[in-house]
Order: C-alpha cells, then structure tokens, then sequence
C-alpha cells in the first residue's frame, strides 16, 4: 500500500566548505520517524574576532559575514555600536540609513524572486535554460539587480560592502545631483517592477499551510518598522531589543550542530512574510493593492508564499525609496554632517564603556548585533544571531507536517516540494541553491 | 563553419562571504556578453549544475580554513589549467587571518560554547599558501573592471602583473585630500593599488584590503605616524584585519 511505504531522502550539500547541511527525511512504513533540517554556518568565528578590535572598525569586519546582506549587517553593527556608546544618530543619518536599507531589500528580494524562486515556478533546474526560453525575463533580473547596485554605489560607494556608512553617520553624503540620479533610477525601476508583479502573480504556489509564531520588529508610529523599533511577535509577545536573547532562547539539539530558536511554541518564523503579518496596515499602498491582487493578507500561514510577501515588500521599498529622496530633496542634505572617524582617533565621538544592541530588519529577517566595550571602545563580548538560525526550528516543523500530507506523490516531487519550502524561506542564498543537488534514496 | 569551443569556467567558494562572486552578478545585462563568450560549468552561488572534468579556468574565493578545504583545493587546481585566486580572503587571507592571532580551540569554545568540536578549524592559509595560483585579483570586494582584465589574461594565456604600487598614487590622481591631513589613519601608504582608491573616494580610509606591496615605503611611513603622532600598534592592529596571514609566508 502507498501510504504504507518507506521513504528515506537525503539532500546533501556543502555550505561554503566547512560546515555542511543536509534535508534528512526518514519514513518508515507509512510513518514519519526523522525529519531535520541541519544548516552549518561556515565557521569564520566573527565573534571571535571581534574583540580586542575598536567598536568603529565593527561594522567593516561584520559586513564581510555575508556578501549578500552586507548593507543589512553594516546598519545592525552601526546600530549596535551607538547603542553601546550611547550615540544619537540625526534625523537625515536616519534617512540616508532607510534609503540603504530599502535598497538592501530590493536587491535582495529580486535576487531572490528571480533566480531561486523563478526557476522552480517555470520548471527549470536553474536560471541558465532560462537565457534561452525567458530571455526577456533574465535581462529584467539583471537591469534591475545593476540598478540596485548603482544606487548604492551613489549613496554608499558600493552594495557589496558598503564604503561611508559609519558610525556616526556617513563619510559622504549625496548631492543634489546624486539625488536627482538616484531619483531617476527608482522611477525608472517601476515599469521592470510592474513587469516583476505580473510574472509573480501568473505563477502558483504550492498549496500547503501551518500555524506558526511569527516574530519581527514593531513600532507605535505609521511606518512599517525595518530598521528600528521593538521586538514583537503574532503570538502577543512585545519586547525591547535589549531582551533579544529572551526571543531568540537559543537551544541545541541532538545531531545537529546548528542552533535553534524558539519562543512562545515549538517554532517561530522571522522573514518577509512574519513583516507582513505584523505589519501589513503599515504597508505602502501600492504593496497593499498587490496583497489584495494576490489574495494575501495577515496572517498568511502558508511558508512558501514568503516569496510573494518578498514581491509585496519590493513595491513598498521601491515606493518609500522614492519618497525619501524627494524628502531629501525637499529639505536639502546638510553637508555639515558629513562624518570621518576612522579610529576615533580624534575623540570626535565621546566614548564609553557600554553594551549595546542592534536589532534590524534584513531581508531573511530580524538580524541581531550585540557588542559589550570597555572605556576606550575596544570589544570585549560579541553576540550575532542571523535570520536563517532563527528559521531553521520552524523549517523543520513545516516539514514534519508537510511530508504526511504528500506521502502519495512519487519521490522526485516530495523531493521538490521539499526544496522548494526550504527555498522559500530564502536561506543564504548558496546554501539553498544547493538543494538542487539531491540525493534521493527509497527503500 | 565550425565554431570555437568555449573555455570551462568555474567559480568555487572556500570561507568567504561570497561577495566577490555577487560582483559578478552586478555585471548587469552586460554579464550576458561574458556568458556568451565562456561556458561556465559551475558557479555554486547561481547555479545547480555540477562539473567533475577539466576546467580552463577556475576562480576561486576564499581561504583555506580546514583539511576538507585543503584537500578540496588541491584536487580543483590538479585538474584546472590557469588557477584565479580571487578576492582578499583567496589571495591574502583577508579578514579570516584575524583568528590566527588567537588560540584555535580558544576562539571555537568562544563561539560555539560545548558544540565547538562540531567546528573543526585550521590557521586560515591564502590559496598560493597551499597551491600554485596562476593570477591574483585583491580586494574585498574585487574590483570589477580588474576582474574583467584578469579573466581576459587567463583566458588568453598572457600574464596580469598586479600593480605593485601604493593606494596614494591612484588617491593623488583622485584629488583626494590626505586622510592624514584629515588627521585619521589610513593604509593606502603600503597598499597595493589597482582599486582606484575606492574607498578613500568615498570619504573613508584605506583598511588595506589588497594586501601590502611587496617593497613598502617603511621610512617614509614611519616618517609620516611620526609627523601625526600615531602609535606604531595603532598601525600593526589596522594591519592585521586583511595582512595577519602574511608572517606565515616562507
């Protein structure tokens, strides 16, 4: 009998040489007996390394943890530091870090959207049949990827490790040039976009649901919270980011060497999709219309609509983009604010023993930094928790619920839609790619 | 007529942040035209498909952290005919070097308390410390237009001789003003150019990312702590972010 059988599947692959991550599903007689998700980060010992450094060269080392979210790691190592140095940054610094942010989301979600998400939804195994079938569609992916890229590369020097943002503030700042060009390019991202939503919104998704707990940053005001705010989660819990580590509650578990997170259940998901739940009214409205379009609103329980809440995400960063460089233009940037630290060997920023907390929205979800420093700023203790560690426990537990209801399909599909969950929650991207290599037994 | 064979390329990732290969992705649609010329036969950031047989040219990024990667790398460079050593972490070491200044088992129970003996870990090595490299591109991040430059050498068999002169002569014909005169400490005095002094056109300091140049100017760079009063360990620290793997040099 089918429902009877044993399946057993092993998906195997290496993240970044030393650490390893395989989908282990073992089925016995109709019954689930294993079923794990085990994500090594490659060790590099970042915390490690942190201490004895100054607190104002954190933000160069932390941004070099990941290639992909390096604007993201830079905004939470930045809000760290001047949490613990007890530094306000001024409302045009906080602008100038939004408008990275956003940037940060577009060129991330549509990495992701297109060349992890896209090619299952099409059918191929990658994007490279896509050049020849999709070719109109792969330039898009491209034009707007490089489009992402200029930008940062006017306000930040560059999108894959970021050059002025410091802490403090920005060692330069745009001109009114620089604003019109960036102004240009994100309107001249709106018809690309609109093409984006129209390919997205032509594709199905799997069908599949589970109540989780859903955890991301909140806020009082009207904005739709991304790089600052409290933590809180659908479940009704609401904290300060100081208490991070009462969210997170990381544990071990037997037979895998990565650690997991849990808070009011089992399981708790950070990402776009727990954004949306929290925060959905906040959205722009465009990004609101596209939810109705695509029949989502909070809470959405299915995990592989994440991609969708990505696309949803893009349109409000896109728009909120747009509307804060023409603030900026607007106001008019003071020039006077203009940062050079280096070091701080000019003691321009008073230092302090202290310990500080940064906790921001990146593009996997809610990022934490967490750094102690003595007198003089130098790191004593560092603490960094990323968004795919706090994915990993609810994985996990969406699959334990998802094989049984699919037990009846042939292996090759279990298999997919078995990627195609982990994909969703777009884990560092070369660690997902991989689970395209599967080796899948059944005995 | 008969059409050419396209050369075998290869991206490999070693202990990384994977950002030099997301360079490549910033090409923009003008990543097409690389792609037509080249058959890329792996590439782990983008793509799925797998290549066991020989390789024209691999790129590779990252450092040599442990005995997989070790063995790893050497079985990559016996079947690759030109060998891309590509990014700071690849061809200095780069940030990784930092851990060598602690105690391996010391900095494992650090990070990851009683689970550290899942996390085995060596010194970190740039790859020329363990295998033979073919051409360097430095940077953390690579510089765009140098990759393209040293993709077209490797493919063309021709050398690529990194500049061997400091970030200041690509900073004088920026225009930049001194971030001494600025009165911060910068590395650009005994970095290896070729980056266009990026990062000082930004408004920020050089951290020295490309690695030394193999001649640097100490007196003149004593010369210059001295006139601003820095302290020599001020300058060793900054160092040791990218350059820490360099004492290991024979």
């Amino acid at each position: 009998m089918m429902n009877k059988r044993n399946v057993q599947i092993n998906v195997e692959y290496l993240t970044r040489v030393e650490g390893h991550g395989n989908i282990v599903i073992d089925v016995k007689e109709g019954t689930l007996q294993t079923c794990r998700l085990d994500v090594v980060e490659s060790p590099r010992f970042f915390e490690g390394i942190l201490r004895g450094r100054s607190v104002f060269e954190a933000q160069h080392i932390t941004s070099r943890i990941c290639g992909i979210c390096a604007c993201g790691h830079t905004l939470a190592s930045i809000q760290a530091a001047e949490d613990a140095l007890g530094i306000t940054p001024t409302a045009q610094t906080l602008k100038l870090r939004k408008l990275l942010l956003h940037l940060e989301f577009l060129d991330s979600h549509i990495l992701h959207i297109y060349l992890l998400v896209a090619p299952d939804l099409l059918g191929v195994k990658s994007f490279v049949p896509l050049i020849d079938t999709h070719g109109k569609v792969v330039r898009r992916a491209l034009r707007l990827k490089k489009t992402c890229n200029d930008l940062c590369d006017i306000l930040v020097g560059r999108h894959v490790h970021p050059i002025s943002a410091v802490v403090g503030g920005f060692t330069k700042l745009p001109s009114e040039k620089d604003l019109e060009t960036m102004l240009n390019m994100l309107v001249g991202m709106r018809p690309d976009m609109e093409a984006t939503v129209e390919l997205i919104a032509a594709l199905k998704f799997p069908e599949f649901e589970r109540d989780t707990e859903y955890v991301g940053l909140v806020s009082d005001d009207g904005e739709y919270p991304l790089l600052t705010g409290d933590l809180a989660s659908t479940d009704g819990v609401r904290k300060s980011k100081s208490e991070y580590r009462s969210i997170t509650n990381e544990f071990t578990v037997p037979h895998s060497s990565a650690k997991h997170t849990k808070l009011s259940r089992e399981s708790y998901a950070v990402g776009s999709l727990a954004r949306f739940n929290l925060n959905y009214e906040k959205l722009h409205p465009k990004a609101k219309e596209l939810a109705r379009a695509l029949g989502m609103q909070p809470k959405c329980i299915n995990p592989y609509l994440n991609t969708a809440a990505q696309l949803i995400e893009s349109i409000h960063c896109l728009e909120d983009a747009i509307a804060i460089v023409e603030g900026l233009q607007q106001d008019g940037i003071a020039h006077d604010e203009v940062m050079l630290v280096g070091l701080n060997e000019q003691g321009r920023i008073p230092v302090k023993a202290g310990n500080g907390v940064g906790a921001v929205e990146v593009p996997r979800g809610v990022l934490f930094h967490n750094y102690e420093i003595d007198g003089q700023g130098v790191i004593k203790n560092a603490n960094c928790i990323i968004p795919t560690n706090q994915n990993l426990n609810n994985i996990e537990h969406d699959m334990e619920k998802l094989v049984p209801e699919i037990l009846l399909k042939d292996d090759e599909q279990i298999t997919l839609a078995l990627e195609m969950l982990v994909r969703a929650y777009d884990p560092c991207i070369s660690c997902s790619t991989h689970f395209l290599d599967v080796r899948f037994v059944n005995r | 007529m008969k059409k050419l064979k396209k050369p075998k390329v290869a991206f490999y990732d070693f202990a990384c942040c994977e950002g030099c290969q997301l360079q490549v992705a910033n090409f923009g649609e003008a990543l097409l035209d690389i792609l037509s010329m080249i058959d890329v036969v792996e590439f782990r950031e983008a793509m799925s498909e797998k290549w066991e047989g020989e390789i024209d040219v691999a790129v590779v990024e990252g450092s040599i952290t442990d005995p997989h990667a070790d063995e790893r790398i050497r079985k990559i460079r016996s079947r690759s005919k030109a060998l891309i050593a590509y990014g700071s972490c690849a061809t200095i070491g780069g940030v990784n070097g930092m851990k060598n200044a602690f105690d391996l088992d010391e900095i494992r129970k650090y990070v990851y308390k009683s689970d550290y003996k899942f996390f085995p870990t060596e010194k970190t090595r740039a790859v020329h410390q363990v295998v033979k490299v073919d051409y360097f591109v430095n940077g953390c991040p690579v510089y765009p237009p140098e990759f393209v430059t040293v993709l077209k050498a490797a493919l063309q068999g021709t050398p690529y001789y990194v500049p061997d002169y400091p970030v200041c002569v690509e900073c004088k014909m920026n225009e930049n003003i001194c971030m001494y005169d600025r009165g911060v400490t910068c590395l650009g005095p005994v970095t290896r150019a070729g980056c266009n002094s990026w990062c000082i056109n930004n408004g920020n300091i050089c951290y020295g990312c490309r690695g030394m140049v193999s001649n640097p100017n100490e007196k003149g760079t004593m010369a210059v702590i001295e006139k601003y009063g820095i302290p020599l360990e001020l300058i060793v620290r900054k160092m040791d972010m990218y350059n820490k793997c360099r004492e290991q040099r024979a």
